[in-house]
């Protein structure tokens, strides 16, 4: 009998029946989903773009001016951590890349060009630091292609962020709604604890840790159905990008995990802020 | 402990004034009936007391505050130290009897242990500690009293405003009522019973406010 006391105690403002788990945690299962959705896609281009961006790095380029010796910096680049080789990019080899652009011109004074193998991209510091001490020495560091495709990285990063923010302003539309209703069916039950001294604090931390727990339920709900069906779409799609298999490790475990908390965050400040706004219309 | 200067209560949707004119004192530690006829203003009045109202004229004190100069953040507190009984209970339907009467120092934010003993105690006061668990909707009408006055006093409040706590009891039960809020009297709370029986007051003698169509028209 105690027990049910106090257990009752806790809802003093009913809200276990006023605001029930069905249909809110259910409509956030669903922007949880979509949230995921556009998490996954964004971090997706993000990895893809990584890639590329290291895929090229193994292979720059780096310009001398005519009159220096090569050799010197050959040695000291080969010297540094990370780098795998260095070496002179031949003439004839450069006049035929230049071609399309120069045309037959065996007189046209050629810079040297150094081709530079680094193992990863992390490595880029020490040579840009090196290369600063050669006079005259210009690094060519990514091509125009992979620049467009940062570019298109960019881009569906960026687009992915409105999908999320309007993922949460929608999430605290619905929050918004649920806590009218649960006003609307608990004006009364409000009123009175608030004509007994209630503090306008303490009734809408209620409304707000009922509502961040529903939210809590729904984004775990969504989780639920978003992990399989993209560990699904990861087995069917990097067979194909990047030619190897799906592991565990492809999807976005950490920015997943934000998704119960954030929702309980929306559901917590849009209850909160929705119960005070209502609560100053008392006297 | 209340003084009201001038005091008049317009409600948004009232047509003319349901308080106009009121200079009432209840001194500290006084017991005080509030009578007229039905419509006179009685609950308006207990209303601005029990701060459920702001009066639109005239100033009101409260527990030696000056309620129109008390910011938002002060009323919680000052609500906490004034008992009250409400004239339709208001109740809170999904608790049960016990947590009904436990409202008040839940919101003071004791704990069970420290709470219960007051709670069975009032509870068995007005006879209602075999039903604590019942939800009020089980009571009758004189029981669902009983238990607003058993919520209106377990807090020992400074000041008891009392919305007729006994138009639903027999003549025994009110008299225990009664006998109560007498009781709080001599512990020190100012006690003021709206009631429009003549037979109370002339049972228990003490002053008496009378309220005619929103008018004081007597007080002593
Ligand atoms: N919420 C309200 N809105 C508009 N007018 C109201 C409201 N409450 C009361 N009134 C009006 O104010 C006047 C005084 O009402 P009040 O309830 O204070 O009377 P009372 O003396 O308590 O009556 P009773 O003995 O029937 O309880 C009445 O004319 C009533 O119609
Ligand atoms: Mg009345």
């Amino acid at each position: 009998m105690a027990e049910g006391r106090r257990l009752k105690g806790r809802d003093p403002l009913g809200l276990r029946r006023a605001l029930a788990d069905r249909l809110l945690p259910a409509l956030v299962a669903a922007m949880a989903l979509l949230a995921a959705f556009a998490l996954a896609g964004a971090d997706g281009a993000g990895r893809l773009a990584e890639r590329w961006q290291q895929g090229e790095a193994g292979q720059l380029l780096l310009q001398l001016p005519r009159d220096a010796a090569p050799e010197p910096v050959l040695a000291q680049l080969s010297a540094l951590p990370g780098v795998v080789s260095v070496a002179a990019v031949p003439d004839e080899r450069l006049r035929q890349l230049l071609a399309p652009w120069l045309g037959e011109v065996p007189s046209l004074p050629l810079p040297q060009m150094l081709a530079i193998t680094l193992r990863t991209e992390a490595d880029q510091v020490a040579l840009l630091e090196a290369v600063q001490g050669i006079p005259g020495a210009q690094l060519e560091l990514r091509s125009e292609a992979v620049r467009l495709a940062m570019r298109l990285a960019e881009g569906l990063g960026t687009l992915s962020l409105a999908m999320l923010a309007l993922i949460g302003l929608v999430g605290a539309a619905l929050v918004a709604v649920a806590t009218r209703a649960g006003i609307a069916a608990r004006g009364e039950t409000i009123q009175i604890l608030h004509e007994l001294g209630a503090r306008d604090a303490d009734i809408a931390s209620r409304f707000a840790a009922r509502l961040a727990w529903l939210c809590t339920l729904g984004a775990l709900a969504g989780l639920a159905i978003a992990i399989p069906a993209l560990w699904f779409l990861a087995m069917q799609a990097l067979p194909v990008v990047l030619a190897r298999d799906a592991v565990a490790s492809d999807l976005p475990w950490p920015l997943l995990a934000l998704l119960p908390p954030a929702g309980a965050l929306i559901g917590w400040g849009t209850a909160w802020i929705t119960l005070r706004l209502w609560l100053r219309r008392l006297p | 402990m209340v003084q009201m200067s001038g005091v008049g209560l317009r409600y948004p949707e009232g047509e003319g004034a349901a308080l106009s004119g009121i200079d009432l004192a209840l001194a500290p530690g006084s017991f005080s009936w509030l009578l007229g006829p039905s419509g006179a203003g009685k609950s308006s009045l207990l209303r601005l007391m029990s701060l459920s109202l702001r009066a639109t004229e005239g100033e009101v004190v409260v527990l030696d505050t000056r309620i129109a100069q008390l910011k938002r953040s002060g009323f919680p507190a000052l609500r906490r130290r004034i008992g009250v009984v409400f004239q339709d209970y208001r109740l809170l339907p999904h608790l049960s009897v016990y947590e009904n009467a436990a409202l008040p120092l839940r919101i003071q934010g004791l704990t069970e242990a420290r709470l219960a003993a007051d709670i069975r105690e009032i509870l068995r006061w007005v006879g209602l500690l075999e039903r604590a668990d019942s939800p009020p909707a089980a009571l009758s009408g004189g029981e669902q009293q009983r238990l607003a006055i058993a919520r209106a006093v377990v807090s020992r409040p400074a000041l008891l405003v009392a919305d007729e706590p006994t138009g639903n009891l027999d003549a025994t039960q009110a008299r225990r009522v009664i006998a109560l809020l007498r009781e709080m009297h001599r512990m020190g709370t100012t006690v003021i019973i709206a009631t429009h029986s003549e037979a109370l007051p002339e049972e228990y003698p003490a002053p008496t406010l009378r309220l005619a169509a929103g008018r004081l028209v007597s007080h002593g």
